[in-house]
């Protein structure tokens, strides 16, 4: 499928904790992982599944149990100064340095490519006001760390990563303490990033809906320690991504992509209507445990029709036809 | 680009400050000498008083000079200190190597108790001694040989910064045990030192003192870029490129230089290496350890000179200790800071 060679390329790779024979905790292995360019790769997973351990392992930050990881052309066993100028970091951890400025901030992600002195010369002050412009965080420039939101301060750390101007990024859970815009925004722009810049980005994180929307892959990391990979819709529609997230009470929704609160017992209801209104009404009624039906034989319904273009429900099978003007007012008089 | 347009005006006046308290420090002594003969001495090294061109000269100068070194080299190991744990409050005495000297001082003056050693120290002077100086050299050196080979397998900087108060403590408590049975007078002797003392080091003792804090300085300005990324962590550092073990070790490597050579030929000076990070975050308005670092020396420098000014206590015969002026000045100065920042978790 791919043609060129990928950007990183890991085999027979163990990750896990442990030093030398003795008190060896093996998360997940062995793994045949490849990146290639240009691609947005989504790493997925419960809680606890290994997910910041395989993005540690492949990023260098941790040694791998066994096997390789190979850089393209790099080969494989570089040194901490060759590795950063093919991988970029994103972490949770937070910076907050009182007297770091966005800027400055930015301007450390040349670290690998400047002199000794870490003066930067014209071609790396250009990379930096590029890395702000692609994140929107221009304006912020001369503001300090310690005054910006959560979500601006991963939009510099992001830049960060830019500036460093490496062929991989990885970002382990990004979006987290984000709004959901924020988090919307995020993906897309590191969606963005991966088609116009060319890069190989991995990035974990728990927005399954999100990944779904914007992954070219999804590598989803089970509790077990397996891994499957593939395009996401391919994972949705041979059930392994229901098979991973379904719990207790919990549900994959492969109509609409969405999980769902499980609800205990479905009564049945038939709903008539289209468009809008008829969305919400399906959600509403859902959330109360109706199972929602075309069925013309079920007894209970509920017709949208619209009045001087305002939705109005009416319901039938229960008593006499009731009419109501809000989802409140239907709602109540299902539960009675 | 950091730098407020008032960067250069702030650099000048500091630059005249430092001029000021360098020719005060050396005018204001328990012998009084009229200003303008100061100044002569100073620029033609000569006058018609041999006592005073003595004075000032063999004392005065090297005192100054020592507490330009003892200046420059605690604040900027302390910014060090302070970036590679990232702790506002970590200071150069935090790994130990202060401890380690002050036990090198009393294997020599507790322990020993020989008459021979008593002699000397006696005949020598307490701080102007050999023999007390290499003694604290060689037990900073110890306690520096045992922090580096703990940092290499030490796995983060908080478990190395653990393990380095953990090293000091113990070193500590060996004093007080040796201190617990020893006489009276000999605990005084000890205690006496660890008030600290810029007076002790001239000629030789001065030449070697300069060397070790130039060679400290000379690594640590060399390591001001992977000083800049540590700001960001361990792991972002690493992520660009920095070994984190050998950062470590040379990082060690100059504090301790810098802080062990002062701890054995001054004594123990606290706070100028907490507080003078601080003032030059605030001053310069940066993080960046290209003017950190220098400005650190600029600020320790007049930091250090002051106290030394105002330990003379002008218009008195008697001159305090510089570990007392130290912390009356410094604890102000941080309890100030934090207040006006208000803010520590930045770190």
């Amino acid at each position: 499928m791919d043609k060129q060679p990928p950007l990183l390329q890991a085999r027979g790779l163990s990750i896990g904790y442990g030093s030398g024979s003795r008190n060896v905790c093996r998360i997940s292995g062995p793994l045949d992982l490849a990146i290639h360019a240009g691609k947005m790769i989504c790493l997925l997973g419960p809680n606890g599944s290994g997910k910041s351990t395989l993005l540690r392992t492949l990023s260098g930050l941790q040694p791998a149990l066994a096997g390789t990881i190979e850089m393209g052309a790099e080969g494989g066993g570089l040194s901490p100064a060759r590795l950063a100028k093919q991988i970029s970091l994103v972490l949770t951890e937070p910076v907050r340095d009182n007297s770091l400025t966005v800027y400055a901030l930015v301007a450390l992600g040349r670290y690998p490519h400047s002199n000794w002195l870490g003066i930067l010369n014209d071609a790396d002050k250009a990379m930096v006001h590029q890395a702000l412009d692609a994140t929107g965080m221009t304006n912020y420039a001369a503001r300090k760390m310690s005054t910006l939101s959560d979500g601006e301060s991963q939009k510099v750390m992001l830049a960060r990563a830019l500036a460093q101007d490496t062929p991989l990024m990885m970002l382990d859970e990004p979006t987290a303490h984000l709004d959901l815009p924020s988090r919307i925004q995020l993906m897309q722009l590191l969606h963005q990033l991966a088609g116009t810049t060319g890069k190989g980005i991995l990035v974990s994180t728990h927005e399954l809906d999100l990944a779904l929307q914007v992954a070219d892959q999804v590598w989803l990391l089970q509790t077990g320690g397996q891994i499957d990979r593939g395009v996401p819709e391919d994972l949705v529609l041979n059930g392994i991504f229901s098979a991973a997230f379904d719990k207790e009470g919990i549900h994959f929704d492969m109509t609409t992509g969405m999980f769902r609160i499980h609800p205990g017992q479905l009564k049945e209801i038939r709903l008539e209507g289209e468009g809008v209104p008829a969305f919400w009404t399906q959600r509403a009624l859902r959330r109360k445990g109706f199972s929602v039906t075309g069925d013309p034989t079920t007894t209970l319904s509920v017709r949208i029709v619209l009045e001087k273009e305002q939705p109005v429900w009416i319901m039938e099978g229960k008593g006499a036809g009731q009419e109501f003007t809000s989802l409140s007012g239907l709602l109540n008089a299902l539960a009675m | 680009m950091t730098n407020s347009p008032s960067g250069p005006l702030r650099l000048t006046g500091l630059l005249l400050l430092l001029l000021l308290v360098f020719l005060l420090d050396i005018a204001i002594g328990s012998v009084r000498i009229p200003l303008k003969e100061v100044l002569q001495v100073i620029f033609s090294a000569h006058t018609d008083n041999d006592t005073w061109t003595y004075i000032i000269t063999q004392i005065r100068i090297p005192k100054a000079f020592t507490a330009v070194m003892a200046g420059c080299g605690l604040s900027v190991s302390g910014l060090q200190m302070q970036t590679l744990f990232r702790n506002p409050l970590a200071e150069p005495s935090m790994l130990g190597i202060t401890a380690g000297a002050s036990l090198g001082v009393a294997a020599i003056m507790l322990a020993g108790g020989n008459i021979a050693t008593l002699y000397t120290i006696k005949e020598l002077g307490l701080s102007g001694s050999w023999m007390i100086t290499g003694a604290a050299c060689l037990g900073a050196a110890l306690i520096m040989m045992l922090v580096l080979s703990v940092s290499g397998t030490v796995k983060n900087n908080v478990m190395m910064l653990i393990i380095g108060i953990m090293i000091g403590t113990i070193t500590l408590s060996i004093i007080s045990i040796w201190q617990y049975f020893s006489e009276p007078e000999l605990i005084k002797d000890y205690l006496l030192w660890t008030f600290g003392s810029l007076g002790g080091t001239s000629g030789m003792q001065l030449v070697i003192l300069g060397l070790a804090i130039i060679t400290g300085l000379v690594i640590s300005f060399f390591s001001c870029k992977m000083l800049d990324a540590l700001l960001l962590g361990e792991n972002y550092a690493r992520s660009m490129g920095v070994t984190a073990k050998r950062a470590r070790f040379i990082i060690i490597c100059s504090t301790s230089l810098l802080a062990g050579s002062i701890t054995a030929f001054c004594g123990p000076i606290g706070f100028v290496g907490i507080a003078v990070p601080h003032m030059a975050r605030l001053l310069f308005s940066t993080s960046n350890h290209r003017i950190l670092i220098p400005g650190c020396c600029l600020i320790g420098t007049i930091l250090m000179l002051l106290c030394d000014v105002i330990a003379q206590l002008p218009g008195s015969n008697t001159v305090l200790p510089i570990n007392i002026i130290t912390a009356l000045v410094g604890a102000p100065a941080v309890i100030w800071i934090i207040l006006r920042k208000n803010n520590l978790r930045a770190y």
